[in-house]
């Protein structure tokens, strides 16, 4: 088989798990893009491994790692999703910006004390 | 001869001032002693320190202090028969003026600071004397100039006070600025700052720039010592207490200017040109001071400008060639005028004014401060130099060592040659010198008539002249007390040399033994005509007095009809018998207000200085200012417009992320 094959099937699924994470609202779609991402890594491992046919399979070695890394991975971001729909009832990325930057006006009227402080010290 | 005599001389009131220092605001009864002490030991020590020396022997001991890589600078001791005289008479003047400031700023709350401050100054011109090092003299010279302006601002809650002191300081330095590079040059010409070395140098001839390095010293000269074009801060420094108008702008820290071009007059000696260029200086300061003198109303300023006047004499005798009269006159004027200002100080005590207009209606003022009024006498005699008193010989002897360069044989007594003198400035110093005598019977004649001689009026409680320039002197004494003692004896002290230390320069193994060996004799042509314009000032003076008493006393019963309690009679009535306006006519005002030096200095320096402020402020205020706020702004603005990026959007981040990424991608692709 040529190589071609499964490079190509992997760039695709990455230009799918890419346009999953940039796009998708839903956080956990957005996880299985990463998701997807991660298996077109996988892919490419193994095709280059049988392709260069490498003796100590370095290739296989390093998906069943990624593999491994995946699973702990996804369970650590369930967990997060799930804490973060608890707190806020929803699940969606766009709704998420509490690590944002506000405008200004927005801060003085929340907390004009520690604004006028803020600027004072600066 | 022990070397510790001469070191201690001006250690002593350092240690005595840093002592005063410490401990003045902490035990204040000590303060007395340890002013007085050091300085009277010192002074002691400076006697038979001269006493060992003896005549004609010179000491210099030297020890490295600095290796500059250049001129070394050497901790160096220089005696010989001038600095032996003027750290004696400085030893005189400064305990005199210590014991007399016991009793004159007795309750002034910060004595113990001004007493520490003069037996610092006192250091300073014991080490500017002794000094054999050029550099170390400097150092001197310059604490001398800080004490004096931190006396001179001694009543610094007076606006007069703290702008005189200014000004002397502005003044002083911006002669020492061309004074330092004057000793630069010097230092580097000679390849050393040693003075011996450097007289050995000028000797030798291997000064490159003799007229550079004149001149250039002069400017500090002119500044210390008073001369034109830099002598206005010393009447202003009449601000000063009494007694600190005594010791540093009569006898010491102006004298330091003669002193040391009487020390480097080999090196004047080479240059024609600075012998003119002082000899003019010493003229034009020589008529101008005498003509302000005879104007003034306040009676520290007459004798303030009488001492520029003098310095003139002094510096006029160094044009001619002469240091021996210029150290002769030195040690004279600083007797009789510290003498002049003690006794001002009395009377200032005792009449509560300044003004000798006011103090010529006081009554019986004569009787009040008898010895004020007899050493005052003697002072101003003195002054005038009418024989036998000390300060005709000293002229004198200024006039003929001038009528001697005039006439082209100038007495330099073998530090060069007689043609070295320039026979101009030998004659420029005598025409002025013989106006000056004139002029200074003039003013001393008339200073003492209105001051204790004037008729008492009905309207007494008159105030000063209007529009007179004054000193102010704030008064701690009560006036009706009699002076004391310790206000009184210092006058007698200096009154005796006053009276008869002329006659030391009469014979050649008497004190010109001690200097150079000139013959202070005064030449019989001069000392007549010297003594002739001397009294001619006098009689003129007086006979001027005399008329405007008269016309006064025939104007007295128009004065009388006025009702006591009624507002002032007009003001011709209640001026006093002043023959200044009358003898000096139209030139009175421009006098009374220093020719208007000050003014043409405000208009030329000062206003441009400030106009300069103003633009150096508007330029740092619309420029300098917009370009610090710019940078300040700048990234204010840039931040603001990042932070629109900081949305909080994960997804908006990775966006960026991928296109950084890519972007850096296709780079990388194309470049290579």
């Amino acid at each position: 088989m040529h190589l071609a094959y499964p490079a190509v099937l992997a760039a695709l699924l990455f230009s799918v798990g890419v346009y999953g994470v940039l796009a998708r609202r839903n956080v956990i779609l957005v996880l299985m893009s990463v998701e997807l991402m991660l298996n077109a890594v996988n892919l490419n491992l193994v095709a280059f491994d049988v392709w260069l046919r490498d003796t100590l399979h370095a290739g296989q070695a390093l998906t069943l790692f990624t593999i491994t890394i995946a699973a702990a991975e996804i369970g650590l971001g369930l967990a997060v999703v799930l804490l973060v729909y608890r707190t806020r009832r929803t699940a969606d990325v766009d709704r998420i910006t509490a690590l944002g930057d506000r405008h200004e006006a927005e801060l003085a009227d929340e907390r004009p004390a520690e604004t006028e402080k803020a600027q004072v010290t600066a | 001869m022990n070397l510790a005599l001469p070191i201690l001389v001006p250690a002593l009131p350092a240690l005595g001032a840093a002592a005063g220092l410490a401990t003045g605001r902490r035990h204040p009864g000590l303060a007395r002693p340890l002013a007085v002490l050091p300085v009277a030991v010192a002074a002691v020590l400076a006697l038979v320190t001269a006493l060992q020396l003896g005549t004609g022997a010179t000491l210099d001991a030297a020890t490295r202090l600095a290796p500059t890589g250049g001129p070394e600078i050497s901790l160096a001791l220089h005696l010989d028969g001038f600095s032996s005289l003027i750290s004696v008479l400085v030893g005189l003047v400064a305990t005199c003026v210590q014991v007399y400031s016991t009793a004159y700023l007795k309750d002034d709350p910060r004595y113990p600071s001004y007493a520490a401050l003069v037996s610092l100054f006192t250091a300073a011109m014991f080490l500017v004397v002794y000094s054999g090092d050029l550099i170390v003299l400097l150092v001197g010279w310059e604490v001398m100039g800080i004490c004096s302006y931190f006396l001179i601002g001694h009543h610094w809650e007076t606006a007069d006070a703290r702008s005189a002191s200014l000004k002397a300081f502005l003044v002083t330095k911006l002669g020492d600025v061309p004074f330092l590079f004057g000793l630069f040059l010097l230092g580097a010409d000679a390849g050393s700052f040693r003075i011996d070395e450097v007289l050995k140098a000028a000797a030798e001839g291997r000064l490159g720039h003799p007229t550079l390095i004149a001149l250039l010293l002069l400017g500090g000269v002119a500044g210390k010592s008073a001369q034109f074009p830099l002598h206005t801060w010393l009447p202003d420094a009449m601000a000063g207490p009494t007694p600190v108008s005594a010791l540093i702008h009569a006898a010491t820290m102006v004298a330091a200017g003669i002193y040391l071009v009487a020390r480097l007059l080999p090196v004047f000696l080479l240059s024609s040109t600075a012998l003119l260029v002082l000899a003019i200086m010493a003229a034009i300061t020589m008529i101008g001071s005498a003509l302000c003198a005879l104007a003034q109303d306040d009676l520290k300023r007459v004798l303030a400008y009488s001492t520029v006047g003098q310095l003139g004499y002094m510096a006029g005798a160094l044009a001619s060639g002469d240091r021996d009269a210029a150290v002769f006159h030195l040690i004279t004027h600083g007797a009789f005028k510290a003498l002049l200002f003690l006794a001002a100080g009395v009377v200032i005590h005792a009449a509560h004014t300044n003004s000798i207009s006011v103090m010529s209606r006081i009554d019986g003022l004569r009787h009040r401060v008898p010895d004020a009024y007899w050493t005052m006498g003697i002072g101003l005699i003195a002054l005038i130099g009418l024989p036998p008193f000390a300060g005709f010989f000293s002229k004198e002897a200024v006039l003929s060592a001038a009528e001697h360069a005039a006439n082209g044989e100038a007495l330099t007594g073998g530090l060069g040659p007689a043609s070295a003198v320039p026979a101009a400035a030998g004659s420029i110093v005598l025409g002025a010198g013989l106006l000056t005598a004139l002029l200074t019977g003039a003013y001393a004649t008339r200073m003492w008539l209105v001051a204790f001689h004037g008729k008492p009026l009905p309207a007494a409680a008159g105030t000063h002249q209007a529009g007179a320039p004054y000193s102010p002197e704030i008064d701690e004494a009560d006036p009706a007390k009699a002076e004391p003692g310790a206000m009184r004896w210092p006058l007698w002290v200096l009154a005796v040399p006053s009276m008869g230390l002329g006659l030391a320069g009469l014979r050649t193994d008497w004190l010109p033994a001690l200097l150079d060996g000139e013959s202070l004799r005064p030449s019989t042509t001069t000392a007549v005509i010297g003594t002739g314009v001397a009294l001619a000032g006098i009689l003129i003076s007086y006979a001027a007095w005399r008329t405007v008493t008269s016309r006064q006393a025939a104007q007295q019963p128009a004065g009388q009809v006025l009702v006591p309690g009624q507002p002032g009679p007009p003001a011709a009535e209640t001026l006093p018998a002043d023959p200044a306006p009358r003898l000096l006519g139209p030139l009175y005002r421009p006098a009374l207000h220093g020719f208007g030096v000050d003014r043409l200095y405000h208009l030329l320096f000062v206003r441009p200085t400030e106009a300069a402020a103003r633009l150096v402020r508007f330029l740092d205020k619309a420029v300098v200012e917009t370009y610090v706020r710019g940078a300040g702004a700048a990234p204010g603005w840039l931040g603001r417009a990042v932070r629109f990026a900081q949305t909080g959007n994960a997804q908006g981040y990775l966006s960026a992320l991928l296109a950084g990424a890519v972007l850096l991608a296709v780079l990388v692709a194309v470049g290579s």
